[in-house]
């Protein structure tokens, strides 16, 4: 253990595991957050992601493993000592105070002088721009307003390490987009380290440097939104976050940087490239998983050999305004589902339904995902 | 559609009036009438008091029997004796009944249910009888007291029954249900993730407790106090049986006027006075957090 901590681990958790009885809700789980990174943890409900978290912010005791937070070990610290503070996804406002009352309890818990606290609270409210709310009582708050109380209350203390827990769940969209990149501003300024649990992959894609996929308590792949979306290292990862076709198949033969796989679901041998690390063998089961807009969809034969091409019937189409999505029945009657730019404008439908199509993609577009055995 | 509309505004004022009624018959009247023989003079007839009209149809009213409670100064300590013994019954009902309506709240909802329904579980059984109970634990030779002998605690019984202590110990016996079950609604609403924010905001679990879950139970602990308070001020079973005969309480002179002495205009006004008492405080009390709700923003 070493006291100071490098900027790849300003967080150290080490082997953590959170058993409630006989249910394992955090299953040994080793994570390093560096300094100022907008750091997501991305799961479905249940699959521990809250429990981690409140184990950052010590609500909860970790059964075994250890939390450090900038070279200190806060493991066994009660909540009101750690250097943390948490922005709660019900947003947990006193609903006896108003906005300002709220936003100073921190400092006043600390003890700091009056004239203090009020020049903090009133350098946060600018930040959260709620100057002229400052007197209302919660009830008297819209939820978008309710979240920046919630945040300015957190970010007052100036915590090592700011933890929000859905911090967007409860906002509708066109909000949502908004507060977003507030966020990501607020977060680039002061330069704290933001610790953000959700399950809303778009979310997670969108805020931050690096996100860490949970399920059943365990991190699945830990790496920045493009390696996670482009890389995906399981069907799980590939699955949850953004829509993506997936094929299973068998490797029939492996060469240098390509291998032909034989997927019943398209007819037959696809190539696909030999992604680094994987290593394949011949007659092992994989996956071959396409994204949606990593295919193309056309008409004619596409003309270029070297990709994969296979035959299939619009089943549906959906009109997005900036993209189309097409769901697609192939010849094995497997279904798919692919998207296109509307670079053009046109009232026209390029295809109609029960069109006979081509779907095609290139081999670098194809993720190989090792079968799950 | 307009005929819906009128059946239903009708019914809407049934249901209203249905309340306003019963309030109107079981209380407006009676207290009207307790008030009208308030103003009148005790005789030994029937009914044992003066017309409020007399035969020549004259106002025949008279004061004379509230100034008589105001000028004894029996009916005076009778009075603060009950106020004081009922505040102590509330105040300790509120001792006890926090922390077992806090642990009801937090507890899992199966558990939950058991544990109110071991609080509702003495209303199954005659309140007298609960009451006659406790003459048998708190007698010279009951329970405690030879528990009390037998663990070589005490050489002599000590004196439970028939003293305030026992009244006491009755009523915060008898009303702590009332302070329970109103405490556990608040505390069970309340969200626990305000607790968790002010400890996450540097506030001790104690201080958590004084800055948000008591300031948010407070309209539970509001309601559990009167909800004691009240019936403790007129209480009469529990101090007759527990209670010493010098032991004079409001409820015991109430009844006393009325069945003993045959006093009707007395009894009455000491009626009448009890429900000043008690009205008074409670309308300040709603008047100050109707003011505290409507904050000027």
């Amino acid at each position: 253990m070493t006291d100071q901590s490098g900027p790849d681990d300003f967080i150290r958790i080490r082997n953590v595991s959170k058993h409630f009885g006989d249910f394992v809700a955090v299953d040994g789980v080793d994570l390093d957050i560096g300094k100022s990174e907008l750091f997501s943890i991305l799961g479905g409900s249940g699959c521990g992601k809250s429990t981690l978290l409140r184990m950052m912010a010590g609500f909860e005791t970790p059964t075994s493993g250890t939390i450090e937070i900038d070279g200190v070990d806060v493991t066994d610290q009660p909540p009101y000592e750690r250097p943390v503070n948490m922005m709660f996804q019900s947003y947990a406002i006193f609903p006896h105070m108003d906005v300002e009352k709220n936003i100073g309890y921190g400092l006043r818990k600390e003890g700091i002088p009056g004239e203090e606290i009020a020049k903090r609270v009133d350098d946060v409210i600018r930040l959260v721009q709620l100057g002229d709310f400052r007197r209302r009582k919660p009830d008297q708050l819209s939820g978008g307003q309710q979240q920046r109380v919630a945040l300015a209350r957190a970010l007052i203390k100036r915590p090592k390490v700011l933890l929000l827990d859905e911090p967007l769940a409860a906002l509708d969209k066109k909000l949502r987009e908004h507060t977003q990149f507030e966020l990501m501003n607020i977060q680039d300024e002061l330069g704290i380290t933001f610790v953000v649990v959700t399950h809303d992959q778009e979310e997670a894609m969108t805020l931050s440097t690096r996100i860490a996929v949970m399920d059943r308590g365990r991190f699945l792949q830990v790496g920045t939104p493009k390696e996670i979306y482009e890389y995906p290292q399981s069907r799980f990862v590939a699955d949850f976050i953004g829509t993506i076709n997936t094929f299973e198949g068998t490797v029939t033969r492996v060469s240098d940087d390509t291998m032909s796989v034989d997927c019943p679901d398209l007819g037959g041998s696809v190539r696909a490239l030999h992604d680094d690390n994987i290593g394949v063998n011949v007659g092992q089961q994989v996956c071959i998983a396409v994204r949606p807009e990593k295919m193309f969809i056309s008409v004619e034969r596409p003309e270029d050999d070297e990709g994969v091409q296979v035959r299939g019937t619009v089943d549906d189409l959906g009109y997005l305004g900036n993209l189309s999505l097409y769901r697609i029945r192939l010849e094995s009657g497997r279904r798919i589902q692919v998207s296109r730019q509307n670079q053009r404008r046109s009232a026209r439908r390029f295809v109609e339904w029960e069109d006979e199509v081509w779907i095609s993609w290139r081999p670098r577009s194809a993720i190989v995902i090792r079968g799950e055995s | 559609m307009a005929t819906a509309r009128r059946t239903d505004r009708t019914w809407r004022q049934v249901t209203i009036a249905i309340p306003y009624l019963w309030l109107f018959v079981f209380f407006l009247l009676p207290f009207a009438i307790i008030l009208k023989i308030s103003l009148a003079d005790p005789i030994i007839a029937q009914p044992p008091f003066t017309p409020t009209f007399d035969a020549q149809g004259a106002l025949s009213v008279t004061l004379d029997n509230f100034l008589f409670l105001l000028t004894d100064k029996l009916y005076a300590l009778t009075y603060v004796k009950s106020v004081l013994l009922a505040m102590a019954a509330t105040v300790s009902c509120l001792i006890l009944g926090f922390p077992m309506a806090y642990g009801i709240a937090r507890a899992s909802p199966s558990t939950r249910s058991l544990l109110l329904l071991l609080i509702v579980l003495p209303f199954w059984i005659s309140f007298l009888l609960r009451v006659y109970a406790w003459m048998g634990l708190l007698n010279n030779y009951g329970a405690i007291n030879n528990a009390l002998m037998w663990l070589d605690l005490i050489d002599q019984p000590i004196q439970f029954m028939y003293t305030d202590f026992a009244i006491f110990i009755g009523l915060t016996y008898s009303y702590l249900p009332f302070m329970v079950l109103p405490l556990y609604a608040t505390l069970e609403r309340m969200d626990l993730d305000l607790v968790e924010a002010a400890q996450d905001l540097g506030a001790s679990r104690t201080r958590a407790f004084w800055d948000v879950t008591w300031p948010l139970a407070r309209a539970g602990v509001i309601a559990g106090c009167l909800l004691v308070f009240i019936p403790a001020m007129g209480e009469y079973v529990i101090p007759y049986l527990l209670g010493g005969s010098e032991s004079l309480l409001i409820g015991r002179v109430l009844f006393d006027e009325f069945f003993v002495n045959r006093d009707w205009p007395l009894a009455s006004s000491v009626a009448i006075v009890l429900l000043l008492l008690l009205v008074v405080p409670i309308v300040l009390l709603q008047r100050n957090q109707a003011r505290n709700e409507e904050q000027p923003t």
